[in-house]
């Protein structure tokens, strides 16, 4: 099967990550830790662009950027220095950016996705360092403001910015190519996806026959596709209306779920780039191999792994690694009990009663999916109750044991069983009736008064084998 | 003659620092030659605490003029501009950490040309510094405050900062000896930027040796400052009366059109003077010598528009009123920066912009290539270059002011070093007409040694430094 | 020659707002100068590389160690309005 793509979408990400595991700003020894702090407490005069400051580059932001070329699998250039790109703008405290221009650190990469119609390659064009401004509160809303409120915390954080070739088709290849970003990203250990504006998306579309726009301030995944697929409608009217597609940035307005145009006297630019005579060139190429050495196993790998190493399936690997934190929690439950079960219980289970409440794994402890995955194969719960346990836990709170004692979960005995499949074959004559008459739902039904009665304590398959032993002996 | 630091250490010793710092307070009250932007108020405190605490830094109790684009913690940084007065910084600059280490006392910030965008200290918010030769003259520029200061005796020395001749056009001016360090050779952290390229923090003194007991304490090695240069010191270990053997080189493109028959005379005077001294020289050519003044200008600009974009009345400095975020800055700097800085930003903007990229900067930069080339050839041959510093003695103030590229002329000898990045001392070498004219001794990169011997012993020989603005005692 | 017009939209660029009797005379002065700088293009520089840093210098960096930021107190003492800790400044559009 091949994705015919009937309306020519051609999707270009750019794509700023905050290199936010990194101790301290891009050019200067400021903490990185300031998501939690008041207002303009994480600068100093070289972050907050004091007259006289100069500006001196974190080594470790040149080896993560490496790191992320290596893993994107780019080229990593030689040599390379910082341009400015010049523009006036309230959160930009120099009045210019100081970004790289001509000469990325990394270039020419690719990353494989899940496609619209199978493995799907996107070709990364680039990726760059650079240094973020500061953030911006307007008071009211940006375009009815009363006033800007200005914190530099976040100015000279050092960010990558990635640029891919426009090779996603739909919106959603766009969401999954994101998703597959961060999990390389994360796996990287350069970056902390959780943490606030980590990660800002700048989107490029274009339909067949159309001149292409730029979406900006996209600030997550789910907002990438609906900015996108309102960006294609936008698009498609207005070619149905015969008129043309126009080149300009659009700003995405999340609560309202539209892109709007941006088109001002302020957004006109010519930035002027020139190489900054503050700080000099650097030459890196050599360090490639050393940081080849040390990078950690990327998520493809990992799958791979998990494949092999316990035996499980692909639709279980490729769930458990498409998050490290998910991944790592899966092989210390792993460690401790039967590989096989922990596959099921943490991709099939856990992962989905995290997903419906937007929570993540660190909600929930190794020890008590262990607990509850031992309590399952040992036969002392049923697999029903293991997953109330695991609901009660996430909703309520409580150990497992704690709530098989509160809730009466305990797998009852057989004969209790016994007595009630022999008393709701009595109590349901019309039903047993109508299976004979070759209705297999009525089973069904007994089977469910069954577990009413032993209050879905008792094991379901085995009850269903009990009734039709049942039935064959004494009804037939 | 005026006093130098060892005449200071002398009278430390005898008296206080106190006495000291007050007596030269005291000349700095009855002077109107207008070389401080302001006067550090805890100057005396500052005195006191070496007294009290006997601290033996190499400069323990020395007052210092600070040029006003060097930041100062606690003390107004303005750099003679509307948009930064009332600016006051909460660090200090690394020059300052070192002086302050060395027992210096701060006293005062010293007048300049706007951001240091002139060459005559004409351009300053505050007015222009009067040269204490003659108060109808410039005191030169941009560092005119710090080299009338150190001439009128309100310092012993002072600091100053060199984008295209900024410290070596006022020692000329004002009769002072003044150096422009390697690139490199000087942390430029603090320092405002004009041209971060070009610009190097410089001494200036009445003596070559307190030029060189400055730089022992300011030219460390910095790592705040990504182009500061790890390098052999020891300037006043240089400072030797030998110049037997020295090879000296006289660039005849330093002695062309424009060059006053005078200040030419004199320089060859002093080049004659070494030659008794038991040095040689031969002509050498330096062909793209004409091109320095327009290609230094357009990366002066062109650096200037980008480092002056800070300046948005956001953060600190100054503000207009404006409609919007875009206006306010929009009219805070046409309100608060004068109109040579306006000029130059506008010109640098022109020369990055889309389309004139490549003719005016881009090439600007190749043929800064050409002038470096010009140097390095140079020096294959020779220990030194000498020419005139300026081209003339100081100008009248307003004189050159209604024409800007009259102005920027005046720069022909001083910038093509700054270009080059190599190191370049004046030096007094006599009078025009009761007006000082400066010699340049240009070394080779991080040869200071050798220019500060040439100067030195220059200077032993000579008599030029000894003599005494009118009026100051 | 450059026009008023060309003035205006590098003062824009520059955020230098210019009254309407100064871009005239701004226009004449930036021409003069321009009209200097143009003797460059008699310089042959093919094959020349541009000249960006003087000084022989490559790969300098910092460790990733963290050091003092300034006090809040400090960095907003010389900003003209500020509000709740944070900077403020008109609207932007």
């Amino acid at each position: 099967m091949v994705y015919e793509n009937p309306d020519g979408v051609m999707i270009g990400l750019e794509i700023h990550v905050q290199l936010n595991k990194l101790a301290t700003k891009l050019f200067c020894g400021c903490s990185t830790d300031y998501h939690t702090s008041e207002p303009n407490t994480h600068v100093c005069p070289v972050c907050m662009g004091l007259p006289g400051c100069l500006p001196v580059l974190n080594k470790r932001a040149v080896e993560y950027a490496i790191r992320i070329g290596l893993a994107l699998n780019c080229e990593i250039v030689e040599q390379t220095q910082f341009h400015r790109k010049n523009y006036y703008y309230p959160d930009l405290p120099k009045g210019f950016q100081t970004t790289q221009y001509d000469y990325p650190i990394v270039s020419d990469g690719r990353v494989v996705i899940e496609g619209e119609d199978g493995e799907h390659v996107v070709r990364i064009r680039r990726a760059h360092m650079e240094e973020d401004p500061g953030r911006l509160m307007h008071m009211g809303t940006i375009d009815r403001s009363r006033g800007t409120l200005i914190d530099y915390n976040r100015s000279g954080m050092a960010l990558i910015e990635i640029v891919s070739e426009p090779d996603m088709r739909s919106p959603r290849e766009a969401r999954r190519f994101l998703d597959k970003l961060r999990n390389i990203l994360e796996y990287l250990d350069v970056f902390d996806s959780t943490l606030e504006g980590s990660m800002r998306v700048d989107a490029n579309i274009s339909i067949a026959g159309g001149d292409r726009t730029e979406v900006k301030n996209i600030s997550s995944h789910k907002g990438a596709e609906r900015a996108l697929l309102y960006e294609i409608m936008r698009q498609k009217n207005i070619k149905r209306r015969g008129e043309e597609v126009v080149m300009e940035t659009r700003h995405f307005d999340e609560a309202r779920g539209v892109t709007i145009s941006m088109r001002t006297k302020e957004e006109e630019h010519d930035y002027r780039y020139f190489p900054e005579p503050d700080l000099v060139p650097m030459r890196v190429g050599s360090w490639v191999e050393g940081i080849l050495e040390t990078l950690p196993e990327l998520p493809d790998a990992r799958r791979s792994r998990f494949i092999s190493d316990y035996g499980m399936v692909d639709t279980h690997a490729k769930a458990l690694t498409s998050d490290i934190r998910v991944a790592d929690f899966y092989e210390e439950v792993a460690s401790k009990v039967d590989p096989a079960a922990a596959a099921v219980w943490v991709s099939d289970v856990l992962k989905g009663e995290l997903n419906y409440r937007d929570l993540t794994v660190a909600s929930f402890t190794v020890e008590d999916m262990v607990k509850i995955i031992e309590l399952v194969v040992s036969g002392k719960v049923t697999e029903k109750a293991a997953v109330e346990i695991i609901r009660t836990i996430l909703d309520e709170g409580g150990s497992p044991m704690d709530i098989v004692k509160e809730k009466g979960l305990l797998k009852v005995e057989g004969d209790v069983v016994d007595q009630a499949v022999e008393a709701v074959l009595k109590e349901n004559p019309q039903a047993l009736e109508d299976y004979f008459a070759g209705k297999e739902k009525s089973l069904n039904f007994l089977v469910g008064q069954v577990m009413k009665k032993t209050r879905g304590r008792a094991d379901a398959r085995s009850v269903r084998e009990m009734m039709l032993e049942e039935i064959d002996k004494n009804y037939r | 003659m005026l006093e130098g630091l060892s005449d200071l250490k002398n009278k430390i010793g005898s008296s206080s620092a106190e006495d000291v710092v007050a007596s030269y307070l005291e000349r700095i009250e009855k002077s109107d030659i207008n070389a401080f932007t302001c006067i550090a108020e805890d100057a005396i405190d500052q005195a006191r605490k070496v007294d009290s605490l006997d601290i033996e830094g190499p400069l323990a109790g020395v007052p210092i003029a600070i040029k006003d684009n060097i930041s100062t913690k606690g003390l107004s940084t303005t750099c003679s501009s509307a948009i930064l007065d009332g600016y006051v910084p909460p660090y200090d600059a690394h020059v300052i950490e070192r002086l302050r280490k060395a027992g210096a006392v701060i006293i005062g910030k010293s007048n300049m040309d706007e951001f240091g965008m002139g060459t005559s200290t004409e351009t300053s918010t505050y007015g222009p510094t009067l040269n204490p030769w003659d108060a109808e003259r410039v005191a030169g520029g941009s560092s005119g405050g710090s080299a009338a200061a150190v001439a009128a005796g309100q310092v012993p020395v002072s600091l100053g900062s060199d984008t295209g001749g900024s410290v070596r056009c006022p020692a000329a001016f004002c009769g002072t000896v003044g150096l422009k360090p390697t690139y490199g050779a000087v942390s430029r952290y603090g320092l405002v930027s004009y041209a971060n390229s070009l610009e190097q923090i410089g001494p200036l003194a009445n003596r070559v040796e307190d030029v060189a007991a400055l730089m022992d304490v300011i030219g460390t090695y910095d790592n705040r400052d990504s182009t500061c240069v790890k390098h052999n010191a020891g300037y006043t270990d240089a400072l030797q009366d030998d110049v037997e053997g020295l090879k000296i080189g006289v660039p005849a493109e330093y002695f062309g059109e424009g060059i006053d028959d005078n200040v030419q005379k004199l320089v060859w005077e002093a080049i004659g003077k070494f030659e008794d001294m038991g040095a040689e020289y031969t002509k050498v050519s330096m062909p793209n010598t004409p091109y320095a003044l327009a290609a230094y200008y357009i990366i002066a600009m062109s650096e200037a528009s980008s480092n002056l974009a800070r300046f948005d009345g956001t953060r600190y400095g100054n503000r207009s009123e404006g409609e919007n975020w875009h206006m306010m800055a929009s009219k805070t700097r046409q309100e608060k920066f004068g109109a040579e800085v306006k000029r130059r930003i506008l010109l640098g903007t022109y020369a990055l912009s889309a389309g004139y990229h490549d003719k005016y900067y881009l090439k600007a930069l190749k043929v800064r290539t050409l002038v470096k080339q010009d140097f390095e050839r140079a020096f294959e041959d020779v220990d030194v270059l000498m020419a005139p510093t300026m081209p003339t003695p100081a100008f009248k103030i307003g004189e050159k002011m209604d024409d800007p590229l009259s102005l920027y002329l005046s720069d022909v000898n001083t910038v093509p070093i700054n270009l080059a990045g190599v190191p370049s001392i004046s030096v007094p070498c006599g009078f025009s007409e009761g007006l000082p004219v400066g010699l340049q001794v240009i070394g080779n990169y991080f040869d200071e040694a050798t220019i500060l011997k040439a100067a030195h012993s220059f200077e032993k020989n000579t008599n030029h430094h000894t003599k005494l603005a009118p009026g100051v005692v | 020659m450059i026009t008023k017009e060309q003035v205006e939209h590098i003062g824009w660029l520059a955020r230098v707002n210019i009254d309407e009797e100064d871009a005239f005379e701004f226009a004449s002065e930036l021409s003069t100068v321009l009209d200097y700088f143009g003797q460059l293009d008699e310089v042959e520089t093919s094959g020349v590389k541009p000249t960006y840093h003087v000084a022989d210098v490559m790969n300098v960096f910092r460790e990733d160690k963290p050091t003092d930021s300034l006090e809040q107190a400090a960095i907003l003492a010389n900003a003209e309005d500020i509000q709740e800790g944070y900077i403020k400044t008109p609207k932007i559009i």
